[in-house]
């Protein structure tokens, strides 16, 4: 019989581990104040006295050796859990993630399988300034080799972990700080979801309709699913019914889930935390511009995302830069009232 | 090496104002962030009030600011870390900018962009980082452009323990070793990485026992004193002024607060902060001073008087400033 109760993101994500390292013994987890702190976000909490020092290893302040160490690792059959502790401070073991744990597979003809988990705290909105608020899963999507994850609620995050730890591939998995349900940072409350006790997973590329309508779709992933659907909420008021596509994985994409939509709303807005340029948003828009030839659409796409700038410090200009149910709502408004040019 | 009387007084003075500065910025960063007026359910709100974002305050690590700084010049180079502002205030950083850019504001340093953990004051030729063990190379670079140009600025690159177990450690002293530059590596070791000690975090108990691994020497300064900072780094920028390359000193320091404000510290044992504030450094430097005829209670009182205004007035200005526009975002992503 099924068991669900309402848990945080960070307590879904911390019991998704420890019922993969009771079931599996080689898994474990290494990361910078995962043990004894439990994670700076809490995604390890309780751990550390259920499993003990050996499988929930505190690491000093070397990110190139212990996501470095997680390849070599798993390359000899473990199932490594790492944790990087920003996302942001991926500039310190960039190589060893992206030239070896993202490549070591293919260079190997697939004769070497890396079943790693590199979980890492993403976003913004609390003044934490440049360093310390990206996304970047764009940055990682776009290096072949890795699987990227981005849970929106507890409850897929639960199944998108225990997924994670049982797939044979790196898995990138970005938790953003302000769903995760933490006792010190506000966050979106419907990101805290009924979730079962027991296992289950939810199989990458399958995107999910967090909230049905028939005038635009709004494709969103991480924080800013929760922002969307607050954001279709108020247009309902006024009569918009904003289709809600939270993507759950980057790699692999479900295009075809975000093609159902707009092939049925005729408006695509994509609305994201992570750099407008060169990136998710435009991904996206391009999967959908290469096939006009199946649908018509009734406005141009809209992408809203960080404009070209690092994530400023200061209250109104964070609050500036990154999209905001205000700016979703409005941009679903204007696509509303925009017509498409008249083909000459 | 013994400083000037004036030497020790402004080392006293800027001790007292930066506990004075890190213990006002406590109560203010807590203003707005606990119930009732956050998110219901919530113990604190870090992202609210009128200092957002992560705090981390040095109160306790004084000497190891003072006692280097004391030896700098304007042209000197300091790059601190993401726990700044003593190193800032003992590089003469101004205070009412440096607050304004605390709180966001449009006279803070950066007109509120950098924020807390990322200080930058090319005048005094000050700036800090939020990652760890970004202080290094920056530094090196600052030695070798005085190298290049003739001068003999010397830079200090202070970074925490936890910092000597990353590559750009290993890779600053090495290089720093090679092209002989005119840097001081200066580690504050409070023991604590977040809530990692040193004995699981580090495989040698002295982090100066790594510069031999580079030719460079290396110093151990076992108490938190700001004289026996003063004697070591003296000795450590002579040497760079002349030539004759960079030094590594590591300083046995105590944080007395958690890693960043609103830290349970559930990993440090009960008392510890207690224990370590039996040897603050400022009492004790100022019994020095008191031994040798340099202050008496009401000097102190004057001193304490004078850094009391100095941070009202940092605090007053910063919160009297006004935000920036929000199109100001997109503004200086180049020069």
């Amino acid at each position: 019989m099924t068991t669900a109760r309402k848990l945080t993101m960070a307590q879904a994500i911390a019991e998704a581990i420890g019922q993969e390292m009771e079931r599996d013994p080689k898994v474990f987890v290494m990361g910078e104040d995962i043990a004894r702190y439990g994670g700076i976000f809490g995604a390890t909490g309780g751990l550390l006295d259920r499993f003990g020092p050996e499988r929930i290893m505190d690491t000093p302040i070397s990110e190139s050796a212990f996501i470095g160490t997680a390849t070599g690792a798993a390359a000899e059959g473990m199932r490594p859990i790492v944790e990087l502790m920003f996302a942001d401070f991926f500039g310190v073991c960039m190589d060893q993630i992206y030239n070896h744990l993202a490549k070591n597979t293919y260079m190997s003809d697939a004769n070497v399988r890396l079943p790693v988990v590199l979980m890492t705290a993403i976003g913004g909105g609390y003044g934490d300034a440049a360093q310390h608020s990206q996304c970047l899963y764009g940055l990682f999507a776009h290096v072949p080799g890795l699987k990227v994850v981005v849970p929106s609620n507890a409850y897929d995050a639960k199944g998108l972990m225990i997924q994670a730890i049982r797939d044979d591939n790196p898995v990138m998995y970005f938790f953003h700080k302000g769903i995760m349900g933490l006792p010190w940072m506000a966050y979106y409350e419907g990101s805290t979801t009924e979730v079962p006790q027991e296992a289950y997973t939810i199989p990458f590329g399958q995107a999910r309709v967090a909230r049905e309508g028939a005038d635009v779709t709004i494709v969103a992933l991480s924080q800013m699913v929760q922002k969307a659907l607050v954001a279709a909420a108020e247009l309902e008021k006024e009569g918009i019914r904003a289709e809600v596509v939270d993507l759950r994985t980057l790699v692999p994409l479900d295009t075809d889930a975000v093609l159902r939509s707009v092939t049925k709303t005729g408006r695509l807005l994509i609305a994201d935390e992570d750099y407008l340029n060169f990136g998710v948003t435009g991904e996206i828009a391009a999967q959908v511009a290469e096939r006009l030839d199946r649908m018509v659409l009734k406005s141009p796409v809209r992408r809203l995302g960080v404009p070209g700038v690092p994530i400023p410090y200061s209250r109104p200009l964070e609050q500036a830069v990154i999209p905001q149910v205000q700016d979703i709502a409005d941009a679903c408004r204007a696509m509303i009232g925009a017509n498409l040019a008249k083909a000459a | 090496m013994e400083p000037t009387p004036e030497r020790m007084m402004w080392m006293y003075e800027n001790m007292l104002l930066i506990r004075e500065y890190e213990e006002t910025m406590a109560k203010v960063y807590l203003e707005g962030k606990l119930p009732p007026n956050i998110q219901k359910g919530l113990a604190f709100d870090i992202g609210s009030g009128p200092v957002p974002g992560e705090m981390h305050l040095a109160a306790g690590q004084e000497p190891v600011a003072v006692g280097v700084c004391a030896h700098l010049r304007k042209e000197d180079t300091v790059v601190g870390t993401h726990r700044p502002h003593h190193f800032a205030i003992a590089k003469g950083v101004p205070l009412d900018r440096m607050t304004a850019e605390i709180f966001g504001k449009s006279d803070g340093l950066s007109r509120g962009k950098g924020g807390h953990m990322h200080l930058f004051d090319p005048e005094h030729k000050f700036s800090c980082s939020g990652i760890v063990g970004a202080s290094m190379p920056p530094a090196c670079g600052a030695a070798l452009a005085a190298k290049k140009l003739g001068k003999d600025w010397v830079a200090v690159a202070f970074f925490g323990e936890g910092a000597a177990n990353q590559g750009t450690f290993h890779e600053s002293l090495n290089l720093a070793g090679l092209w002989k530059l005119p840097v001081i590596f200066v580690c504050e070791d409070n023991k604590w990485a977040i809530s990692v000690d040193k004995d699981h975090s580090t495989a040698v108990r002295s982090d100066a026992d790594r510069a031999g691994a580079y030719g460079l020497p290396g110093i151990s300064v076992g108490r938190n004193d700001a004289l026996d900072v003063y004697s070591a780094a003296g000795e450590a920028v002579e040497r760079a002024r002349r030539g004759g390359g960079a030094t590594l000193i590591e300083v046995k320091t105590d944080r007395y607060m958690g890693h960043f404000q609103g830290d349970a510290e559930v990993y440090r044992p009960k008392g510890e902060v207690g224990e370590l504030r039996k040897n603050d450094p400022i009492p004790g430097l100022a019994g020095t001073l008191r031994a040798r005829g340099l202050l008496d209670a009401a000097k102190d009182q004057a001193l304490r008087a004078r850094v009391h205004a100095q941070v009202t007035r940092a605090f007053e200005f910063a919160r009297q400033s006004a935000y920036p526009q929000p199109r100001e975002a997109l503004e200086h992503v180049f020069a």
